[in-house]
């Protein structure tokens, strides 16, 4: 199959910074792919690249064949490509389900002017927006909340908004960084089955930033390792764990190990 | 819409446009017409600092649009001698293009930065209107002929300003049908996709990104609208006091809009109207006071906005759960 997103020896400097060092790796359509590695890998900085939130320094990445780097996030959005931030983001004013009908933006129909006239696609939006968000919710087990103000939100509800915000621009391509944090077991393990069922029912294609080693080992298909802005392995949960260079990068930093 | 919502703005309507001119009539105060149509002009310039809030900008900058747009119009009509009232459109589409020009690099900036920059255009503003050939410098445009007559296809839309026997009444009038209609477009923005997409900017630009919206397109969209409501403000301004100089909006004015909205509530589509109909009353009241006034009005001032942060509509009276309604 061919890959849905490629990375193609990017690299990012931050001044004398070598935060992103020319990494490279494909993605297949409705893989789960995590990216994982030290504090400081350089994990997050990927993730700004592939969605364009900050411009690389050299290399690119494609998404189906064309470019996506070095463009506006709205652009990339609208292409398909979305994150989450690692620092949980959420519109704090707003409802639960507020946060996720006006994250519906890439699917209007009607224009800004069709909205302000209430034309009737405007109207047929809302509705379909107001449906899905629903869905949405129910989802991701949101209901109890769905009208509560999303700054009053515990961490572990957050972290299921912004992926609730991330499914609502309906992306082939999900960007999840650290969607775990935060969380107790339990969470993590119920997070766990709808990434997979956001595979499975919702055709997504999801890579993400995780430190939560027993999370990663049971949702990846495969997982990308970078140490120091380095891709130092890459493949199957299995071959991770024994690889030497990981065990190594993962010793050597202040994390505790792995979590063999 | 709810019912309470119907019938608090029907009694809204029938107090501006029945009430008041009824009471005015009555007492014979005929100059309350002044004071009330100032406020309802300067309430539509406030109307336009609010929505740039709307988006997370502090905007300082409305008395240059108000400026503006009262300059276009004096020029149009004593220049070339376009019909006032085609003037008030253009003057707002005039300030609304150039809100485009200084909007796309400076709205970039966030916070005091924004502010900052906005508060200087003001003045800048007010040094081209001095230099410009076309303004006339500090002398100003004056003797501005009063409104003609509107007619379409020999019906007549609006009568004559100056060959009516109470044309204080009808620039009351005018104002306040202006301030209604644009208070109208700006609950309209509100509650429509364009007003919570709005919100989304405020709350998180990043996120508003990230989840498809061209910021920086709907950014200029929201500070042009703005722009709109200072430049026809400033128009119908221009047409009441019949001149218009550098002076006639200055900084101090650029602050008013501001603090009108701070004080009405920013959370409140009609808080800047509130605000500026209690900012200018207080200032009024306060003359008696000589020269203690602007002490004991900034006083006040601070110690409102410390105790009531999101604005007198907060205030329980107005028992709103719902603060965008
Ligand atoms: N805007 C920036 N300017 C300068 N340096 C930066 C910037 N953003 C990131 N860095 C640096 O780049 C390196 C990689 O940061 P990044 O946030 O990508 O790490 P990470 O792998 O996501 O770490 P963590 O697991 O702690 O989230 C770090 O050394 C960081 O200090
Ligand atoms: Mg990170």
């Amino acid at each position: 199959m061919n890959p849905i997103l490629v990375v193609d020896g990017v690299t990012k400097k931050y001044g004398g910074l070598t935060a992103v060092n020319n990494i490279s790796f494909d993605v297949t359509p409705g893989e789960i792919l995590s990216v994982i590695g030290p504090n400081g890998a350089g994990k997050s900085t990927l993730f700004k690249l592939i969605s364009s939130f900050v411009p690389t320094t050299s290399g690119q990445v494609l998404f189906k064949g064309e470019r996506i780097s070095n463009l506006t996030p709205h652009v990339v959005a609208r292409k398909g490509v979305v994150r989450t931030f690692q620092e949980t983001t959420i519109f704090r004013s707003m409802t639960v389900r507020e946060n996720i009908v006006v994250s519906h933006h890439l699917r209007s129909k009607a224009s800004l002017l069709g909205f302000f006239l209430g034309t009737s696609v405007a109207r047929e939006d809302e509705k379909t927006f107001g449906q899905s968000a629903d869905d949405i919710i129910e989802f991701l087990g949101l209901q109890s909340i769905g009208d509560e103000l999303a700054s009053n939100l515990p961490q572990g509800h957050l972290r299921a908004l912004g992926m609730a915000i991330g499914l609502a621009t309906n992306p082939a391509v999900l960007l999840l960084d650290e969607p775990f944090a935060g969380m107790n077991h339990d969470e993590t393990m119920h997070m766990v089955t709808l990434v997979k069922r956001l595979r499975d029912e919702r055709n997504v294609t999801v890579l993400l930033v995780e430190h939560d080693m027993p999370a990663v080992m049971k949702i990846s298909d495969r997982i990308v390792v970078i140490n120091f802005g380095e891709k130092i392995a890459e493949g199957a949960p299995a071959e991770i764990q024994s690889n030497e260079k990981v065990i190594e990068a993962y010793l050597g930093s202040e994390d505790d190990a792995i979590g063999l | 819409m709810n019912i309470k919502k119907v019938v608090g703005t029907l009694v809204f309507l029938v107090v501006v446009l029945a009430v008041i001119p009824w009471a005015i009539a009555k007492s014979g105060r005929w100059d309350f017409y002044y004071t009330l149509t100032s406020v309802a002009l300067l309430s539509i310039a406030s109307a336009g600092v609010w929505l740039t809030f709307y988006i997370g900008r502090i905007n300082i900058g409305q008395g240059a649009y108000a400026l503006a747009g009262g300059y276009v119009a004096a020029i149009l009509v004593t220049k070339v001698g376009i019909n006032f009232w085609l003037t008030i459109p253009l003057a707002g589409l005039f300030c609304a293009g150039l809100s485009v020009l200084i909007g796309l690099p400076i709205l970039r900036l966030r916070g005091v930065y924004f502010a900052m920059v906005t508060l200087v255009l003001t003045e800048v503003m007010r040094l081209a209107t001095l230099a410009l050939p076309i303004t006339n410098g500090a002398k100003g445009i004056t003797s501005i002929p009063l409104p003609q007559e509107l007619s379409i296809f020999g019906l007549t839309l609006i009568p004559d300003f100056g060959t009516m026997a109470n044309p204080k009444l009808a620039f009351y009038l005018t104002a306040v049908i202006l301030m209604i209609l644009c208070y109208f477009v700006l609950w309209r923005i509100v509650n429509s996709r364009l007003g919570h997409l709005c919100r989304s900017l405020q709350q998180n630009e990043e996120l508003s990104a990230s989840i498809g919206v061209n910021t920086a397109y709907l950014r200029v969209i929201a500070y042009s609208i703005s722009s709109f409501f200072g430049g026809i403000a400033g128009a119908m301004f221009v047409a009441i006091s019949q001149s218009i100089y550098p002076s006639s909006f200055q900084v101090t004015d650029s602050v008013n809009f501001m603090l009108n909205c701070f004080l009405g509530g920013l959370g409140y589509v009609f808080g800047p109207m509130l605000g500026t109909l209690v900012l200018y009353f207080g200032w009024d009241l306060l003359f008696t006071t000589g020269r203690y006034q602007l002490l004991i009005y900034s006083t006040l001032l601070i110690l409102l906005i410390l105790m009531l942060p999101n604005g007198i509509l907060s205030l329980g009276i107005f028992n709103r759960k719902n603060p965008r309604s």
